[in-house]
């Protein structure tokens, strides 16, 4: 592999940007997406210390794979958050679901 | 070498514009979008790094995945606020945030230079490990707690989903093509992860990533409203969706009740312990993402 300064300067701007754009953004949709770019850039970053010997360090690839799955349920919980309504009473019907009409 | 270096500077610029434009552009819809993009673009930037694995698993769940998550919640949520600070906010913001960059670009930079054993002694145990790909070999049995403490996570986000209620909305109709397509690539992704699931032992690919495509699968036919309806109340659903865990569970109590410690499996049976783990874990993985992205109980097309 060439050279990560790239990748590694570009994973610092990356986090950067997401967290200017958390305190900047008013919108819980863009803060979400701040946050995901945020951990976008530490991967980035994580990713290229793991490729400085070739082959790719597995164990720090392995971390990257855990988190990318991490952080997309904790990405789909806020944005079920961020969309909640008022609270309301749960309606009975829910234990004959089975299978569509 | 110039023109690789071209291309890593050209594909790192890229993905800063695409950020920086899906953070602050006007338009909302626009946002998410380039967001997409721009997890496409990571997956392509992932595999120039040389991490095969993760690029399968961005391409499938940052791109695919998030993106249906972000256009739902979208179409859910309101107008949105306008930005409160004004230009002053900006650019002492903007100030800071250059100081910061170049703090932790001081503080990255160093690390480039150093190397770490920690990849010779992977390769030096890949013989006892009982796969011959090292990122399966880390992920399921060297460091096997992370893989199992992660499906844990992934079932508290589906229900603390699930404790929110039901997301209400209607999907719209579907349109044909959309219908024509699904039906053909709903099959092609349960054999694409089957074959990702069989090849993760050697090579890159398992259950993470074979995981994320059913899901993908599963949510196109869920948006051309083919997808019978499924959640929590389902026993069958309940079952895939705990089968990772259990099985998880059950191979690591067992490995230290009758075998060397926790998840410390025996040579001879570490692949066939390995295969048995990630099938089930598929299965978990693909239920979950599914029904966090397609959310429960929600009325299909008519």
């Amino acid at each position: 592999m060439s050279s990560v300064i790239p990748y590694l300067l570009g994973g610092v701007a990356l986090w950067v940007l997401g967290l200017h754009a958390l305190l900047l953004q008013p919108s819980a949709l863009r803060r979400i997406m701040a946050v995901n770019v945020m951990g976008s850039g530490v991967f980035m970053v994580m990713v290229a210390l793991g490729s400085r010997n070739s082959p790719i360090d597995p164990v720090l690839q392995a971390l990257v794979v855990t988190g990318l799955v991490v952080a997309a349920s904790a990405t789909a919980f806020a944005l079920r958050l961020a969309t909640a309504g008022p609270y309301e009473e749960p309606d009975e019907q829910d234990d004959s679901a089975q299978g569509r009409p | 070498m110039p023109i690789e270096v071209a291309f890593d500077a050209v594909l790192v610029l890229l993905l800063l514009g695409l950020a920086g434009t899906a953070l602050h552009v006007r338009r909302l819809y626009t946002a998410v979008l380039l967001f997409v993009i721009f997890g496409l673009l990571l997956a392509i930037t992932w595999a120039r790094l040389g991490a095969v694995d993760l690029a399968l698993a961005e391409a499938a769940i940052g791109a695919g995945l998030i993106g249906v998550m972000l256009l739902t919640a979208l179409a859910r949520s309101g107008a949105e606020p306008a930005m409160r600070s004004g230009r002053l906010g900006v650019a002492v913001s903007s100030v800071l945030a250059v100081l910061v960059t170049a703090l932790l670009a001081l503080a990255v930079l160093p690390l480039a230079e150093r190397t770490v054993d920690l990849p010779e002694l992977v390769s030096a145990q890949m013989t006892n490990s009982g796969v011959s790909h090292p990122v399966t070999a880390v992920l399921l049995n060297f460091r096997g707690w992370d893989t199992l403490l992660e499906l844990v996570v992934l079932l508290l986000a589906f229900l603390g989903v699930r404790q929110l209620g039901p997301a209400g909305g209607s999907l719209p109709a579907a349109w044909p093509l959309l219908d024509a397509w699904s039906r053909l690539l709903a099959p092609l992704s349960i054999m694409l992860a089957g074959y990702l699931l069989w090849r993760g032992s050697a090579a890159p690919g398992g259950a993470f990533q074979a995981g994320a495509v059913l899901a993908a699968g599963a949510v196109m036919l869920h948006l051309a409203g083919l997808l019978p309806r499924i959640g929590w109340s389902n026993w069958q659903v309940r079952v895939l969706m705990l089968a990772g865990i259990a099985v998880f569970a059950l191979v690591a109590a067992g490995t230290h009740w009758l075998g060397a410690g926790w998840l410390n499996y025996p040579l001879s049976w570490s692949k066939a312990l390995i295969v048995l783990v990630e099938i089930a874990a598929t299965c978990s993985i693909a239920t979950t993402l599914t029904l966090l992205v397609i959310g429960e109980r929600e009325q299909p097309t008519p």
